[in-house]
């Protein structure tokens, strides 16, 4: 996580003697993601005692299961996948200056396609190749559902909060119109699409539970980390980011780099989706909504919208969720206090920040 | 006999629709006034969460729906506080802030029901109505629009008032600068921060009053996750307003007539998946911005913390 001052720092890395000031760096950082987490759960730990939870108890199981249990870091890991994808898409709009709140209605969009379409494709051609279009086609539906808040904005200037998040809501319900109306599985009485048997499924990694999706969802956000920083097409959607006048008096094209952004923001959206469907769950039932894409954009932001940061808070989001879930079962807190932690600990990070950045400023003057 | 039943129908919908978009006025009108101040307002949905349980539990053991409103706003009120000492006093970024405050307390509205009610879902006595005399004796549209509860009205009102708060008063243009120039404003020797706190805990006193009208009136009851993304539409509603707040309120109803559809139809057994009928407020503004769609006039300094002499 050291990277996070992306271009600056990794310029004057290059110095040989920095090497020391680099390693105390990753260190200090660190320290000031681990605290903020430790203090983060000691706030939410009073909320469990107040509803009269052992919170040591709670914390024990998140650990266990989330972590430490072999089977519950695999859990851990393959849950990783989806989030993955949605950060990268994050990654690109957010350095771009682009404010894609319809991650959810992308995903959802990306999810049910990709299970109505790898049942059917993989009867009539290879796997590998049935799964690579059912992939492809996640992709498409949520690059066109991006297509009319990016043309919006390219080209008229409307806000795209207000367009993506009309367009979330719209994507959610269509996406369940489209399990209980369209691709809905008749062999079956509740509304879900049909399923993907699991030996037509991603394969899974060596002799565990976890997805191979995850390599995809790691591939994916150091790909895009490296093409926003170190590419020119990145640096340009940068530029946009940055200063989007400035930008059109540089001679960039503006709208077109738009809807690009739009198109590889919704398009890994929609991939995190099908990831999910393909990898994990194999089927999508009727009003399933995991609304994984409000949880990502904060973390997004505390990673400073860098790759690899972000690949640690993702890490730290799959832990809680996990753990918070079998925690859930076992102790008979419901799993919303998940949420309630999440929330707690992205703000105390948030809050962490702030201090760190006023310190080195007050020793700076 | 179809004649009587179409017109019982069409007030029946036409209330349900008033039921409806208050919660979403009452919402909008908070997230305009804190836009137009320069805080881009998320945590919203996370104000209106806290104003439903707590407006509900207040209203719950006090038997009195007025104090569940005043609980409620204090809940909004509450959430408002840490968004503005977080946002607006040591300018922590607001979307961040802003979920984070929503996931939150989306988690403990419903973890503190659990622990309060477990499994069981009490239910509130049907509110009274204030009766308006004359008025409401109009077919179709009496009913529909002049019995609802005392609070409807004030929550029309205050449209108005708010009107009156932006063209002809001097808080209302500070609030406006404070979204726009904020320099400029605390160069005329008015605290920016001040002025932006006042407008993220008016918001916060709306949006709880939206959410614990939602329950007591709307719902009669909490259910986790009740607000059901009205936050958000409180959002789009104050964006698509361009700052008029009786932009609002047809916003508001809009919406609202196509919740109540939704309810109407499947009362009326027509067989329609709910999800088709609950596209059709969003599709509505969607084709909106398609054919209107211009520059939007959002306050230029929105979403920027203000830190005095940063450049």
């Amino acid at each position: 996580m050291s990277i996070d001052t992306a271009p600056a720092a990794s310029a004057t890395a290059l110095d040989a003697t920095s090497g020391a000031a680099t390693r105390r760096d990753i260190l200090h950082r660190l320290l000031m993601t681990i605290g903020p987490i430790l203090a983060a759960l000691v706030i939410a730990g009073c909320i469990l005692l107040a509803v009269g939870v052992d919170p040591l108890a709670y914390y024990g199981y998140v650990l266990e299961k989330g972590l430490f249990s072999p089977l519950g870091i695999q859990q851990t890991l393959t849950r990783m996948a989806p989030l993955l994808f949605l950060a990268a898409g994050l990654i690109v709009a957010f350095r771009a200056g682009m404010w894609n709140l319809g991650g959810d209605g992308q995903f959802l969009l990306g999810a049910v396609t990709a299970a109505a379409s790898a049942p059917v494709l993989v009867q009539i051609l290879p796997a590998w190749l049935a799964l690579f279009c059912s992939f492809l086609i996640a992709m498409l539906v949520a690059i066109i559902w991006s297509l009319v808040p990016a043309l919006l904005r390219a080209y008229q200037g409307v806000n795209e909060i207000i367009t993506t998040l009309m367009m979330t809501f719209l994507g959610t319900s269509l996406a369940n119109v489209l399990v209980k109306l369209v691709f809905r599985d008749p062999g079956t009485t509740v509304p879900q699409t049909r399923t993907l048997p699991v030996e037509d499924r991603l394969p899974r990694l060596f002799e565990t539970t976890i997805t191979s999706g995850l390599l995809l969802g790691l591939a994916a956000i150091i790909i895009v980390h490296l093409v926003m920083t170190r590419t020119a097409f990145g640096l340009k959607l940068r530029i946009v980011g940055a200063n989007p006048r400035a930008a059109v008096h540089a001679g960039l094209g503006v709208p077109g780099l738009t809807i690009a952004v739009f198109a590889i923001s919704a398009g890994l959206a929609g991939l995190a989706g099908a990831v999910d469907i393909i990898g994990v769950q194999g089927n999508v039932r009727a009003d399933w909504n995991p609304a994984y894409g409000l949880a990502v954009i904060p973390a997004v932001f505390l990673a400073r919208m860098n790759g690899f940061a972000a690949i640690g808070f993702v890490f730290l989001l799959s832990v809680l969720s996990i753990g918070g879930e079998s925690a859930a079962r076992r102790l008979g807190v419901p799993n919303h206090f998940t949420l309630v932690l999440v929330s707690i600990v992205l703000i105390v990070l948030a809050l962490a920040e702030y201090v760190d950045h006023r310190y080195h400023q007050s020793r700076k003057a | 006999m179809t004649g009587l039943f179409s017109e019982v129908f069409l007030s029946a919908l036409l209330f349900g629709a008033v039921t409806a978009a208050i919660p979403l006025l009452l919402a909008g009108l908070g997230e305009q006034m804190s836009e137009k101040a320069g805080v881009l307002n998320i945590g919203i949905e996370g104000m209106m969460l806290a104003g439903a349980y707590l407006g509900f539990v207040g209203a719950f053991y006090s038997g009195s729906l007025w104090l569940g409103f005043l609980t409620g706003a204090a809940g909004g009120i509450a959430v408002a506080l840490i968004m503005a000492l977080l946002c607006v006093r040591i300018g922590l970024n607001q979307i961040v802030i802003g979920i984070a405050l929503t996931l939150g307390l989306e988690g403990l509205t419903a973890l503190l029901h659990h622990f309060q009610f477990s499994r069981s879902y009490p239910r509130l006595p049907a509110a009274d109505a204030t009766v308006i005399p004359l008025l409401s004796d109009i077919p179709i549209i009496g009913p529909a629009f002049f019995k609802h509860h005392l609070i409807v009205y004030l929550a029309v009102a205050l449209v108005f008032g708010m009107g009156y708060l932006y063209r002809r008063t001097q808080l209302g243009l500070n609030l406006q600068a404070a979204g726009d120039k904020p320099a400029a404003l605390d160069v005329a020797g008015i605290d920016v921060i001040r002025t932006r706190t006042i407008a993220v805990l008016t918001t916060g006193a709306l949006a709880g009053l939206g959410g614990a009208y939602l329950a007591n009136v709307g719902a009669g009851l909490f259910i986790p996750f009740i607000t059901n993304g009205a936050g958000f539409l409180g959002i789009v509603l104050a964006m698509l307003a361009r700052g008029r707040p009786i932009w609002v309120l047809f916003g508001a109803l809009l919406f609202g007539v196509c919740l109540s559809l939704t309810t109407a139809m499947q009362v009326a057994g027509i067989n329609i998946p709910t999800d088709v009928i609950q596209m059709l407020p969003f599709l509505a503004v969607m084709i909106m911005l398609v054919l209107f769609g211009r520059r939007a006039s959002l306050p230029a300094a929105l979403g920027i913390p203000y830190e005095r002499g940063a450049r």
